[in-house]
């Protein structure tokens, strides 16, 4: 059988929407909570999406801007809550409690360090980009669990989950609103930037770079470009995850969540505009499911994973609409 | 800070970067052959660690345990290369580095599961502990400079190795152009597993000798193979002296750093947020150092010009 991927697509979405008003219905909040996480992981790997499934770029490292994402919302809302001044040398605040506000922090944020990490690991291509994203993302790491005054090892705990204005955030399906509007939102602008010119270049890019440099564009601008909107995404989804669990710690920067990103895309299919949400979806069940049948679930993660990678070219959503994945 | 301070963190920086060539030499050797990136390589030397400790604690023998290290090691590389990795070959490096992330999450659980959570320990054999005066009145831990001794004993015996037996010519030529060494008559696919369960011994053996004065637990093979892959990114990818430069200096760096940093922040910082800022700069310190080199060399110190 094989489905068209619209309507997969489609099917996708109204699950995401009906699932949490059934649970609302049954009163199960650990099931929005579970969704909400399951969301918040596909926002991140959409922006991952961005740069591994049209760029071709594997990147081992963007935990980075997930982490520094978690970290924006957690160093503001500590200051909020501990009325302590957050003196940045140029301007002193009192940190913020409003979810707008923390986004773009987080995004501009991340922005910037994907700027920076990506004009240095891009000059480097293969094997060596891999390994150097790898690197940064365990500067951070280690950064992180020695920064002592934001909890170091330990994490911060932020007490109340932050103010949107006119919800009431603490309730877990006002709360979810707010994270699917998000992906919604980034959902359509990544099928229009795949269809745009700068998307299509970057396609390009990746397929033979040479090529694009005689046309007169640049691959390198066109990389980081994509990098930097790629970081930013994940950075929001950082902010998000740190709001859902109340919580921020080092281990948001560690190496295997930026492992875990790149699984939940290859799950559902590279380059494939609702690939990571399938992938994420997925994942989090398994997550569930198998984590409560044993606690040794990795194990079988592992041997799903092997066989997606050995067998199950264009992951999922290949699988069901018989087409390949891109190729990276 | 004295000069014997000083000697003393030269030794364990030393020490620390010998353990990583064990570990980094396994992994440019299997790139550098078979183009692969391996990420289960730290896995393997989980395998070492935790087989050297249930043979000591079965038999009270250490050098059972390294024997048993280096056996169960190369074993558990060559039916992995066997069963999964042989597949990957032509694959894209997003493959191999998926493929070889689910090996580690089965290799980690699978270890919990047989071994449980809680770390074992392996002794120090009674003939190498103790502390060892050397010239200058330096005491240094006997141990830690076998652990010396033995890296740079690997270091040659592979050097011979790859430079002077048949098998190295075969390794070297398999580096250059597979096709023909298979034109040739060299039985491919076994070379390429004899490379790879060479690469999981030596990682074995830097697990059991490394597990005698860490404890031995699941997940002590990542922190060590992020290192390593340091390690053979700054020296050049699939060069073994590469590795051993990249080793010592990553060893050497990740040592010093760590003391003397904080130290150097004291002369214009107070105590406490130089100890604090110090510490946070010397655990990145490698990292920086991998930037520079990358900066300076994309392909690292002795890598093919691309």
């Amino acid at each position: 059988m094989r489905l068209n991927e619209k309507y997969l697509n489609a099917a996708m979405i109204a699950g995401l929407l009906a699932l949490p008003l059934w649970a609302v219905m049954a009163d199960q909040p650990f099931t929005i909570t579970l969704v909400t996480r399951a969301v918040i992981l596909a926002l991140a790997a959409v922006g991952l999406n961005i740069i591994l499934g049209i760029g071709g770029m594997v990147s081992f490292g963007h935990a980075v801007f997930f982490g520094i994402g978690g970290y924006a919302m957690g160093i503001l809302a500590y200051h909020a809550q501990t009325y302590t001044a957050l003196d940045l040398g140029l301007l002193t605040t009192g940190g913020t409690k409003s979810m707008p506000v923390i986004w773009l922090v987080a995004m501009i944020l991340s922005g910037l360090v994907a700027f920076f990490i990506g004009l240095l690991s891009l000059r480097t291509s293969g094997v060596y980009f891999i390994m150097i994203t790898l690197a940064f993302g365990q500067m951070f790491f280690y950064f992180a669990i020695s920064w002592a005054q934001y909890g170091g090892e330990d994490g911060l705990s932020i007490y109340v989950r932050n103010d949107f204005p006119g919800l009431n955030t603490l309730a877990p399906i006002q709360f979810y609103a707010i994270c699917f509007t998000l992906l919604c939102v980034v959902l359509f602008l990544f099928a229009r930037f795949q269809a745009s010119p700068f998307g299509l270049a970057l396609n390009a890019a990746r397929q033979t770079p040479t090529r694009v440099e005689t046309v007169g564009l640049n691959p390198m601008r066109l990389k980081l470009l994509a990098f930097v909107l790629s970081g930013a995404i994940t950075g929001l989804a950082g902010a998000l995850f740190a709001d859902l669990n109340r919580f921020v710690s080092p281990t948001m920067f560690s190496w295997q969540l930026s492992g875990e990103l790149i699984v939940l895309i290859i799950i559902g299919g590279v380059g494939r505009l609702m690939g990571p949400v399938i992938g994420a979806c997925v994942f989090v069940a398994l997550e569930h499911f198998l984590g409560e049948l044993t606690d040794f679930w990795h194990v079988y993660l592992g041997v799903v994973l092997l066989c997606i990678v050995l067998f199950g070219r264009g992951g999922l959503i290949g699988l069901l609409t018989g087409k390949e994945g891109a190729h990276v | 800070m004295s000069s014997i301070l000083i000697i003393e963190q030269i030794l364990n920086g030393l020490q620390f970067g010998v353990m990583l060539f064990l570990m980094a030499a396994g992994l440019t050797l299997i790139f550098g052959v078979m183009g692969l990136i391996n990420l289960a390589h730290g896995s393997l030397y989980m395998v070492g660690a935790f087989a050297a400790a249930a043979v000591a604690g079965a038999t009270g023998s250490f050098l059972l345990a390294l024997v048993a290290a280096l056996a169960a090691a190369a074993l558990a590389g060559a039916i992995v290369e066997m069963v999964v990795i042989r597949r990957l070959y032509n694959a894209p490096h997003l493959d191999q580095v998926l493929a070889t992330f689910a090996l580690i999450l089965i290799f980690s659980e699978g270890t919990r599961w047989v071994f449980g959570s809680f770390p074992l320990f392996l002794d120090i054999p009674d003939a190498l502990s103790g502390p060892v005066t050397l010239p200058g009145g330096i005491e240094y831990p006997l141990y830690r400079l076998a652990l010396i001794g033995i890296g740079l004993a690997v270091a040659v015996g592979l050097w011979a190795l790859i430079e002077r037996t048949r098998l190295g010519i075969q390794i070297r030529a398999g580096e250059n152009d597979r096709e023909m060494i298979a034109a040739l008559g060299v039985d491919i696919s076994k070379l390429y597993t004899l490379v790879f369960a060479l690469g999981a011994a030596l990682a074995g053996l830097a697990g059991a000798l490394v597990g005698a004065i860490q404890s031995v637990q699941v997940g002590m093979g990542e922190p060590v193979l992020i290192l390593a892959f340091v390690v053979i990114v700054i020296g050049g990818i699939g060069s073994v002296r590469g590795a051993f430069i990249g080793a010592l200096l990553v060893g050497l760096t990740d040592t010093l750093g760590g003391v003397f940093l904080p130290e150097l922040f004291k002369l214009f910082m107070d105590n406490g947020a130089a100890q604090k800022s110090g510490s946070a700069l010397a655990s990145m310190g490698i990292y920086v150092l991998m930037g520079l080199v990358l900066i300076w060399r994309p392909t690292g110190l002795f890598g093919a010009r691309a």
